[in-house]
């Protein structure tokens, strides 16, 4: 992870040195942001932070923050689409959440119509089951899915959410048919939580923010998080690293209305990767445990293009989208 | 005892100047966005939270906690006085209380309503204090079978009791119910009757409905009778005051609405709208002046109003003792402690003992505060009556738009509200209860999903409804309550042929 976040700080440093001439109108910049979510949640907490970071930094002048609620972020990309064309001080947070919504919902508007800018935080999947549960590892998991995936029951958030999607995923990996997993969606954190606590469900999966006091406490067992190589926080072995091969990051980003110009983009570009590395935006990100994922330009495109493809894929797997 | 001692110590935190400061500040913040239809608590803690960041964190949480109680309060002033509930736990409480403001016996109706509030989230916050480490393991175990078993008991009391004929309220409540299914439905993620609106893919906002049901609708039933005959609104007629009849009457409703209130409200799917349906049905059974019910029965704002404060004190149970958010308000809450790096759950009592037993201590204080605001306020909000229906109306039309598109900006949900507006009047003039439409829409989409995850657990088998305890006993209540009212009417009509 160090390895990987050392390059990122090397190329964010080389794009803002080359891109050193435009610094003083970036200073002037007002930007507006759009959080396409109600007050409160992930989207909208993203977006005040960076409102807090760029504003107190220095970074822009002014910054504004909208809400657009709705259907996943369904409305916000359409708002952001129509209304706002070459705009290039527009940005709109998103993440992970909004590929599969867009696809669920079949929005008129898809995320290719964006200006793709930076990816700017993580956070893990994290799968547990309640503490006297017989299962003790993922090992554990995927053989009782393998022999019968509807009598794992698996409680998350919304269906076609990455929960949802991370489920699917840990049984096609454990060998299992991910179209018969028996995924039960709730919709707050809060009544999952219940009802892994209770009893009432074989497994519970979501970010792991959602569950860390509850293991701290020993009240759930935690059977890994989705990332590549354990992370620091946690004392289990991350899932891939005990066989099954699934990862996966709900992570979160910025994106810029679509017809700006090479030098709007730039702009934008540089400002997320001043802000990226501001004293501010790091305080932000650790008082808020959000792991930071910095990445711009065409490498977040790319990976942005090939979470559609993932995300398309196994939601037309599990029945969520007809192709 | 050790709960004696820690709450002592956290009343010393509470009443330090700031402390009081932060708490004074948010109940008045938490009265205003409570009295706007739309704008509720969780939004105005959601645009707080970046402000707080440099305070302190026992002072901003305790500022949280008084919102959070203020717009419970805030919600059933206009509830009761212009028949605009500020938030869907307020829709009870309109029902009656705006009946007898129109009587001339706002007065009554706010005190009550504030009293009653008072003594319940006083009872709930002790029962915070003592029985949380309790109450938590009996919520935890509450599974979507008992949930659904839990919905059950209210469809059957609650339908009931709403409108005099029992068509009609059905008629009424289906329509909720199929109000209900737009919008994206969340155990497969398609959506359903939303016509390719995306706006309607959220479900039907429930302050939309109730506001435009109640308060628009009720503005054009008025302004189309105008010429037939005018109605004379007196702003206070007796006392100004609760009576020692009113006290009387009101006293039982509050307990009774507590006993609803914080149980319900302690779970992690139970919400502070079902115990008010439920107190509302119980004390319409249980009065001795039936013939006053529909027409400003004091027990009607008593029970409910009691029920809403006191599942609001409930909610705070799970939050604080396992980490569970359970209603939108708390999610900002939850928000607020993690924004300091402290994350509630079963090791915030011991790991933060001074913030937990000072957030309760100071919602103790918040009570308080919120009686001593609101009671001399009584005299000067039934003034509001004495404007003229034209001008008031008028504002109450203003004043639902407002609160609706700043709640959600979006032209339609500004049509919805309209139509709404337009069903509720044609409801009146028809004489259907419009109640059961909002009761509708929030317990069916509940019981669907709830039943729907309960055999998806089950592999699809039934049995699991009886299998639970809690479901079982549940259900079971709601055969009874379902029988009785036939069962008597056919021993009465028996007794009547012996005689």
């Amino acid at each position: 992870m160090s390895q990987f976040r050392k390059g990122l700080w090397r190329s964010a440093l080389a794009a803002a040195a080359v891109a050193g001439f435009v610094t003083s109108a970036a200073a002037q910049m007002e930007l507006k942001i759009m959080a396409p979510a109600a007050p409160g949640g992930g989207w909208d907490q993203t977006a005040r932070s960076m409102q807090q970071a760029l504003t107190q930094s220095g970074i822009a002048k002014s910054v504004q923050v909208t809400n657009v609620p709705g259907a996943g972020g369904s409305i916000g990309i359409a708002q952001l689409v129509n209304n706002s064309k070459g705009d290039g001080n527009q940005l709109m947070v998103m993440g992970y959440v909004m590929v599969g919504a867009l696809l669920t919902n079949k929005s008129p508007v898809t995320l290719d119509q964006t200006t793709p800018i930076a990816r700017l935080t993580t956070e893990y999947e994290a799968i547990v089951v309640p503490a006297d549960s017989p299962i003790k590892n993922a090992k554990d998991l995927a053989a009782a899915i393998k022999a019968d995936p509807a009598k794992v029951t698996w409680a998350g958030g919304s269906a076609g959410g990455v929960d949802h999607i991370a489920a699917a995923l840990f049984a096609k990996a454990a060998g299992a048919d991910p179209t018969k997993i028996n995924y039960i969606p709730f919709s707050g954190g809060g009544e999952a939580l219940a009802a892994i606590l209770g009893g009432k469900v074989t497994a519970g999966i979501s970010g792991y923010g959602e569950f860390e006091s509850q293991v701290k406490a020993g009240k759930l067992r935690l059977i890994g998080l989705t990332s590549a190589k354990k992370t620091a926080n946690v004392d289990v072995p991350s899932i891939k690293e005990q066989g099954i091969d699934l990862e996966i990051a709900n992570w979160r980003a910025v994106v810029a209305a679509p017809g700006i110009s090479a030098d709007q983009k730039k702009a934008l570009t540089d400002a997320m990767d001043k802000l990226a590395k501001s004293k501010e935006w790091q305080e932000n990100l650790k008082a808020k445990g959000w792991e930071d994922a910095y990445i711009s330009g065409d490498a977040f495109t790319k990976i942005l293009g090939e979470e559609q493809t993932r995300t398309k894929e196994v939601l037309t797997a599990v029945g969520l989208v007809k192709s | 005892m050790e709960a004696f001692v820690s709450l002592a110590g956290g009343l010393a935190v509470a009443i330090q100047p700031a402390n009081l400061l932060f708490a004074l500040i948010g109940v008045l913040l938490g009265t205003a966005v409570g009295v706007l239809p739309g704008i509720g608590p969780a939004l105005t803690v959601a645009l707080l939270l970046p402000i707080t960041f440099k305070l302190d964190p026992a002072g901003s949480i305790i500022m949280f906690a008084g919102i959070y109680y203020g717009g419970m309060y805030g919600g059933s002033t206009t509830a009761i006085l212009i028949n605009t509930p500020g938030e869907s736990a307020s829709m009870a409480t309109a029902l009656e209380g705006n009946q007898m403001a129109k009587a001339g016996r706002g007065g009554p109706a706010l005190a009550t309503s504030a009293i009653g509030s008072f003594v319940a989230g006083t009872i709930a916050t002790l029962g915070l204090t003592f029985l949380a480490p309790y109450l938590v393991d009996i919520a935890v175990s509450f599974g979507p079978e008992d949930y659904f078993a839990l919905m059950v008991v209210a469809f059957v009391t609650v339908s009931a009791t709403f409108g005099d004929s029992p068509v009609r309220g059905l008629t009424s409540l289906f329509i909720g119910l199929m109000l209900g299914l737009v919008g994206i439905d969340i155990l497969s993620g398609q959506s359903r009757l939303s016509f390719g609106v995306p706006e309607l893919y959220d479900n039907i906002e429930v302050t939309t409905l109730a506001v435009g049901l109640f308060a628009v609708g009720e503005a054009l039933y008025v302004a189309s009778r105008r010429h037939v005959h005018e109605e004379k609104l007196e702003a206070v007629r007796g006392s100004l005051w609760m009576t020692k009849e009113d006290w009387k009457r009101s006293w039982k409703p509050w307990l009774r609405g507590t006993m609803f209130g914080f149980p319900i409200g302690a779970l992690p799917a139970g919400g502070a709208e079902i115990p008010t349906f439920l107190s509302y049905s119980t004390e319409k059974r249980l009065t001795k002046y039936p013939e006053e019910f529909g027409r400003g029965a004091i027990e009607g704002v008593a029970g409910p109003e009691a029920a809403n404060n006191a599942a609001a004190a409930g909610t705070l149970v799970p939050l604080l003792t396992l980490g569970l958010p359970t209603s939108a308000t708390a999610a900002m809450l939850l928000a607020g402690f993690q924004q300091y790096g402290l994350n509630p759950g079963p090791l915030l009592f011991a790991d933060q003992p001074k913030l937990v037993w000072g957030l309760i201590a100071s919602l103790f204080i918040a009570n308080t505060m919120l009686l001593v605001l609101n009671l001399p306020l009584v005299g000067l909000w039934v003034r509001l009556l004495a404007i003229p229906q034209p001008w008031l109306y008028a504002g109450i039309l203003v004043f639902a738009t407002m609160g609706t598109i700043a709640a959600n900006p979006s032209p339609v949900e500004l049509i919805m509200l309209a139509v709404f507006g337009v069903l509720g009047f044609l409801m009146r003039r028809f004489d259907f209860p419009i109640a059961p439409v909002v009761v509708g829409l929030i317990l069916g989409p509940i019981a669907e999903s709830q039943l729907r995850r309960a055999l998806s657990i089950s592999l699809g088998d039934p049995m699991v409804l009886l299998q639970s305890p809690i479901s079982a006993t549940l259900l079971t209540i709601a055969l009874i309550a379902l029988i009785l009212p036939f069962f008597l009417k056919g021993l009465g009509r028996f007794r009547a042929v012996e005689d």
